[in-house]
């Protein structure tokens, strides 16, 4: 046991020696925004913002697991979490729709209020016995664990492969039956028999449909944003032109105002001429 | 860096995750919350092996990562299946598992 602790006492030194000023600075940044994460998390009601919260948390809990002499599980936490467990969860939030977002409502009366005693309470607990159980260890430091097989890496693969090789064999298993899984509970059987090309034009010409492009938005010179409907041939607004999202929202901008406008505009400018060289003679 | 504090961020960590399960009603908030509560228990590992001086705690926190992934591969496609047939993603519906 001494000759174990030997080394790794002159490196790491036991509790309450002045520690490596680089780690408690980043400690003190990374815990800072990885608890403000999970709190904005909790507390915003939109889910999109909620996973964006989270992966703030988990970068920074990544750079934390590198301060504490684990750049293998820093790394596997930015590509695992934030890049594919974060990637999944926003991509499911585009199937479930991005807009849902929490009620106000109590469904239970005074379930808030309870769960907040019950994290104070739980949090309390916790505390106090992590700061009891930790009073006065001696931190060992994993220089001597990493330095034993040339690195960090090396060391958790020798591990990996040896001691805990059927555990490993186990997780993938584990990582087969669940791709398994999601296929199987993601599939939906075809109920109808899939249409063929010529029932598709046929639809496409039945009345009430148009078989060609909807028209474009825009109308005028002066104004050909996505808001603002074309106008047909006799004057009437082409109520297709503005795109359906736009128009659920009521946020198209009305024709003939426009008209108005543009009417306006024209008289209060005097008209211009130009000479037979195609030039303007004001310029 | 003391150890403890380390393990101090990782209860606060759990204890808002925990709290977040109780609180939201989003069943894909509810995830997250799980896997925040699953992350700050990996922190805690870590925090094990460098105190241990052994690579023990990184392996285990090396599990929990991979039974983290396969566990929300299920649940995100438990979850879309239920949104389909039910149009609804909230963990109050009381007749979601029944058929």
């Amino acid at each position: 046991m001494i000759t174990r602790l030997l080394p790794a006492l002159a490196t790491a030194g036991p509790v309450g020696v002045e520690p490596n000023t680089g780690q408690t600075v980043t400690f003190w940044i990374c815990a800072t925004l990885a608890v403000l994460g999970g709190l904005g998390m909790v507390l915003s009601r939109r889910a999109v913002h909620s996973a964006l919260f989270i992966a703030l948390t988990m970068v920074n809990l990544a750079v934390l697991y590198v301060t504490q002499d684990a750049p293998f599980l820093g790394m596997v936490q930015v590509i695992v979490y934030t890049g594919a467990v974060m990637m999944l969860f926003v991509f499911v939030l585009m199937v479930v729709g991005v807009d849902a977002s929490d009620s106000l409502v109590e469904t239970l009366k005074g379930q808030r209020l309870l769960a907040g005693i019950a994290f104070v309470g739980f949090l309390a607990l916790l505390l106090t016995g992590v700061v009891r159980a930790f009073d006065g260890t001696t931190v060992i430091g994993l220089d001597a664990a990493n330095a034993e097989q040339g690195g960090n890496v090396q060391g958790i693969g020798v591990l990996l492969f040896t001691r805990y090789l059927v555990a490993f064999e186990v997780t993938a298993a584990l990582l087969i039956t669940a791709g398994v899984g999601a296929m199987v509970l993601t599939h939906r059987e075809r109920v109808t028999p899939r249409k063929t090309q010529p029932e598709l034009s046929v639809e496409r010409f039945t009345p009430g449909r148009h078989p060609v492009n909807k028209p474009n938005p825009g109308v005028y010179a002066r104004n050909n944003a996505v808001d603002m409907p074309a106008l047909l041939p006799d004057g009437s607004v082409a109520e297709e032109s503005v795109p359906s999202p736009l128009r659920l929202r009521g946020d198209t901008q009305d024709a003939d105002l426009l008209a108005l406008e543009e009417a306006e505009h024209l008289l209060s400018h005097e008209p211009v001429t130009v000479d037979e060289a195609g030039e303007d003679p004001r310029s | 860096m003391n150890p403890t504090n380390y393990l101090v961020l990782s209860a606060i960590l759990f204890s808002i995750g925990a709290a977040g399960v109780l609180i939201r009603r989003n069943a894909i908030v509810v995830f997250m919350c799980v896997e925040l509560m699953l992350n700050a228990s990996n922190l805690a590992f870590v925090t094990f092996a460098r105190t241990n001086g052994t690579l023990d705690g990184q392996i285990v926190a090396f599990f929990v990562m991979v039974v983290a992934a396969a566990e929300v591969v299920v649940g995100l496609a438990i979850i879309v299946t239920i949104f389909r047939t039910r149009n609804s993603a909230s963990v109050d519906e009381p007749n979601l598992l029944r058929l």
